[in-house]
């Protein structure tokens, strides 16, 4: 009986100082502001340094120029350099002069070409909000979702299903049930490794990755059977959806900009809330932060483990499902650009925090839309993208490597919002 | 020194709980339950089964045909299942447990076989070469886990680390024409970004898990990056010389096991090597005593004067060696080129027949060919006609390892300072 109270009582005391904290961290949040801001801005500026020299470095017309001679060496490498970011920005932003003249000239169709660039970053941003979403919500909840991609595909399956097979709703009924039917495929797919950490132990980082490769081989196997399109002569790509599925897009073709975009942000906005605002995110992150203070705070751990990557794995599911109703209107194998993997190095670029998701995914979107053209433009592989993304990630997970670079002052007290047990702990 | 070797051995305790004795029985049980209800009942009593043992392409070592009687063969292995699992529920394995289930496992494996060679003829010995040679990747990536983790630095940069191997591997192996020098050149990359993760997770210390991730996206972004910028537009750079199959003189020519072990490639006699100098290594060795002292209690090993952050930082390099090795084996031991993507998971499967094995060399190798043996029958059994789509049997490897961990995985296994960084107050 005595253990109980003291329990019980210890359990009372980590939840106050769990609150106190968070109150302390909104006073000072308006001061703080910069100093989070700092280390993802200078990762990404030093990102882009490194690329810089990636692409002179594998440029054979530097090689040649450096051949004859030093000084043009140079040139050659800057001009490539030059080029190939300029291809960037206006692949991803707009080239400034054809805005500008646009908005001169008045000519609405003008405008919009013009600003599609931008408007296509804010498409690629829309399934990494998603999948950031999701990996930021497994942290929190102390756990490594590496599973986004798995759950991604699976949703993208479940929503394109209901998308094509069910005929005749409305569009008010039938869109959003092909989106929760992606949620549901997605949190059934992080259900299952929450569930084997929660009674087993198995770790979630192996698991998750398994249920990628099994998603991968399912959704192969759906789309070349069952789910196949008729009349596609084996190829693994599914009918097209009803167009009562479809979620809108704004301008005529070939401006992709759709009302998604807003549904995640309303998904961030919804997130932030659970997490910060609500007592379940606060037990969540409770369970998250310290496993063994939830225990004795008498909540459970394995039902957060588990209805976390139910959760996660939703979200996950959301980003696939968005994907298909709103902009590739069926589904093909070549879905995803590696967004399970890019969605883990962005949630730890924004923090893990629902507004440095959006933020970073906006800047993950921008980078691979520019990229694009970049490769149009400068023969330069998409991948570099990953490699700019992984330096990023990097240098923001580790930041006494960018203070050292960039003679920052030390911290007080280093600030963690990732906690990922080992194979063994946890629990 | 003898004595102190004796308190660690000994300090690990192989205690199986009273739930996992338990689930492990019932699920014995249920293997053989399984054999007899779906494999046995669905067979004709007059069915033979004929496995071929000699491997196709092979003039030494030969042997005869197997002949088995189908339903006879699963009732056998339904009846062995089932009494292991019985004896598992009543008095338990202890130690072998895992070794038992993953004999069961086996078991499955060979009625599912059976069953469908039901009145036809598979070649078993060249299933089983070409699931010696999946396993090798596999068992590599596990003892590449071991060594770092044995040291308390969580590896799940393996994949990248192997991929990375592979292109350079290739890379190298193409421009010089020598295979040698190709397995140095993957080698050499994999322990470079091995040293990254070292010095991120030891020097600054943040999470080993991401560290790895790090690794992970970083090799799957540059080999694609490499490899289209380099080895796809030009053919020559891409195509490195294979090491060739090496016979070994005598031990070839012993039936059925020579073909498979001591007439093939020379990443497997390496393996097998790597696997007698881990064992000996860590296990009888002052070395392998103090590297694992830094993985079970690092602060007492500070305290005894064992260097902890230079420790783990020989054991992370190691392990990237090893690593080096599994990845240079897919563009210069099997493949002979390199595609984007090439490892497929096999660093991944590799953490997971670590853990399978206990943390053990010996239990690594054979959790990885189990994992091996998964691979060769998905990729087989297409040929034998059935009627199991492809990508279901793609699905079974990973399946495999999902259930091992499910199974497997408890407290008390793990080096204890498993992910644990290490700071000197």
């Amino acid at each position: 009986m005595d253990k109980k109270q003291e329990k019980q009582k210890d359990a009372g005391k980590v939840l106050i100082e769990e609150l106190n904290q968070d109150e302390k961290e909104s006073a000072t949040h308006k001061r703080s502001f910069w100093n989070v801001i700092t280390i993802p801005l200078l990762a990404i500026l030093s990102g882009l340094i490194i690329g810089a020299f990636l692409i002179a470095a594998t440029s054979t017309s530097v090689y040649t120029a450096f051949g004859q001679s030093f000084g043009k060496g140079i040139t050659t490498a800057f001009s490539e350099i030059g080029s190939a970011y300029a291809a960037l920005f206006t692949g991803s932003i707009g080239d400034p002069v054809r805005i500008f003249n646009a908005l001169f000239s008045g000519d609405k169709e003008q405008i919009y070409k013009a600003i599609n660039p931008f408007l296509e970053s804010l498409v690629q941003a829309t399934p990494y909000i998603f999948a950031g979403l999701a990996v930021a919500l497994a942290f929190r909840a102390g756990l490594f979702n590496i599973g986004v991609e798995g759950q991604l595909f699976i949703g993208a399956a479940c929503a394109t299903f209901v998308g094509y097979a069910v005929k005749g709703l409305p569009v008010y009924i039938h869109m959003p049930l092909a989106f929760i039917a992606g949620g549901l495929g997605g949190a059934l797919w992080g259900f299952i490794p929450g569930f084997l950490k929660a009674t087993t132990g198995g770790h979630e980082v192996i698991n998750t990755i398994m249920m990628n490769y099994i998603a991968f081989r399912l959704t192969e196997w759906l789309l070349s059977g069952p789910m196949t399109r008729p009349g596609s002569g084996g190829m693994p790509i599914s009918p097209l959806i009803e167009e009562s599925a479809q979620i809108p897009q704004f301008f005529p073709s070939p401006i992709r900009f759709h009302l998604g975009f807003f549904f995640a942000l309303g998904f961030a906005w919804l997130i932030w809330w659970l997490l910060f605002k609500t007592k379940w995110g606060l037990n969540m992150r409770t369970v998250g932060t310290n496993p063994r203070a939830a225990k004795y705070a008498g909540l459970s751990v394995v039902k957060t483990t588990m209805i976390g990557m139910a959760i996660s794995g939703a979200l996950a599911g959301l980003a696939g499902a968005i994907q298909i109703l709103a902009v590739n209107r069926s589904m093909a194998l070549g879905l995803s650009s590696g967004y399970g993997f890019d969605s883990i190095a962005l949630t730890l670029i924004g923090n893990n925090h629902p507004v440095g998701v959006v933020l970073a995914s906006i800047l993950f979107g921008t980078l691979r839309n520019g990229a694009t053209r970049m490769m149009v433009v400068s023969r330069i592989p998409i991948d570099i993208v990953d490699v700019l993304q992984a330096i990023i990630l990097m240098l923001v997970a580790a930041p006494a490597i960018i203070r050292t670079i960039y003679r920052l002052k030390e911290p007080k007290q280093e600030e963690t919002t990732v906690f990922v047990s080992g194979w063994g702990g946890g629990q | 020194m003898s004595t102190s070797t004796q308190a660690i051995k000994h300090e690990r305790i192989y205690e199986v709980s009273p739930t996992r004795k338990l689930v492990m029985g019932i699920i014995e049980i249920i293997i053989g339950a399984f054999i007899f209800i779906v494999f046995v009942r669905t067979v004709s009593g007059a069915a033979k089964t004929t496995f071929v043992m000699t491997p196709g392409g092979i003039n030494i070592g030969q042997a005869g045909n197997w002949i088995l009687p189908t339903q006879l063969t699963l009732i056998i292995l339904a009846a062995l299942a089932l009494i292991i699992g019985a004896y598992q529920l009543i008095k338990g394995f202890g130690r072998a447990t895992n070794a038992l289930v993953g004999l069961c496992g086996l078991f499955l494996v060979f009625s599912f076989l059976t069953w469908q060679t039901a009145d036809q003829s598979l070649n078993l010995a060249g299933m089983l070469t070409s699931a010696v040679l999946l396993a090798v990747p596999i068992t590599l990536g596990a003892f590449s886990g071991l060594l770092s983790e044995r040291a308390g630095v969580i590896n799940i940069a393996i994949e990248g680390l192997m991929l990375m191997a592979s292109m350079v591997g290739a890379l190298i192996g193409s421009i010089t024409q020598n295979a040698w020098i190709g397995l140095l050149g993957g080698i050499f990359a994999s322990v470079l970004l091995a040293g990254i993760h070292a010095v991120l997770s030891i020097k600054y210390r943040i999470n080993q898990v991401i560290s790895g991730t790090v690794i992970n996206i970083f090799a799957a972004g540059m080999t694609a990056f490499l490899s289209q910028k380099f080895l796809q537009t030009n053919q020559a750079l891409n195509s490195p010389p294979l090491f060739p199959r090496i016979p070994i003189p005598g031990l070839a020519y012993i039936p059925v096991i020579g073909p498979i072990f001591f007439n093939t490639n020379i990443f497997v006699y390496i393996m097998f090597i790597l696997l007698i100098i881990i064992q000996v290594a860590l296990f009888a060795t002052r070395w392998g005593l103090r590297l694992r002292s830094v993985g079970e209690h690092p602060k007492a090993a500070d305290t005894l004067g064992i260097k902890v952050a230079p420790t783990r930082y020989m054991a992370v390099l190691l392990s990237g060696v090893v690593a080096g090795i599994g990845g240079s084996f897919f563009t210069l031991g099997s493949v002979g080129r390199f595609e984007e993507g090439i490892t497929a998971g096999k660093g991944f499967i590799g953490l997971a027949a670590m853990i399978f094995g206990n943390w053990t060399p010996i239990g690594s190798l054979g959790a990885g060919f189990l994992f091996g043996f998964a691979d060769a029958i998905g990729s087989k059994l297409s040929l034998l006609g059935s009627n199991i789509p492809a990508q279901f049997m793609g699905m079974t490897p990973y399946l495999i390892t999902m259930i091992v961990l499910a199974g497997f995985i408890g407290k008390g296994q793990a080096p204890a300072a498993d992910g644990e960084p290490y700071e000197k107050e």
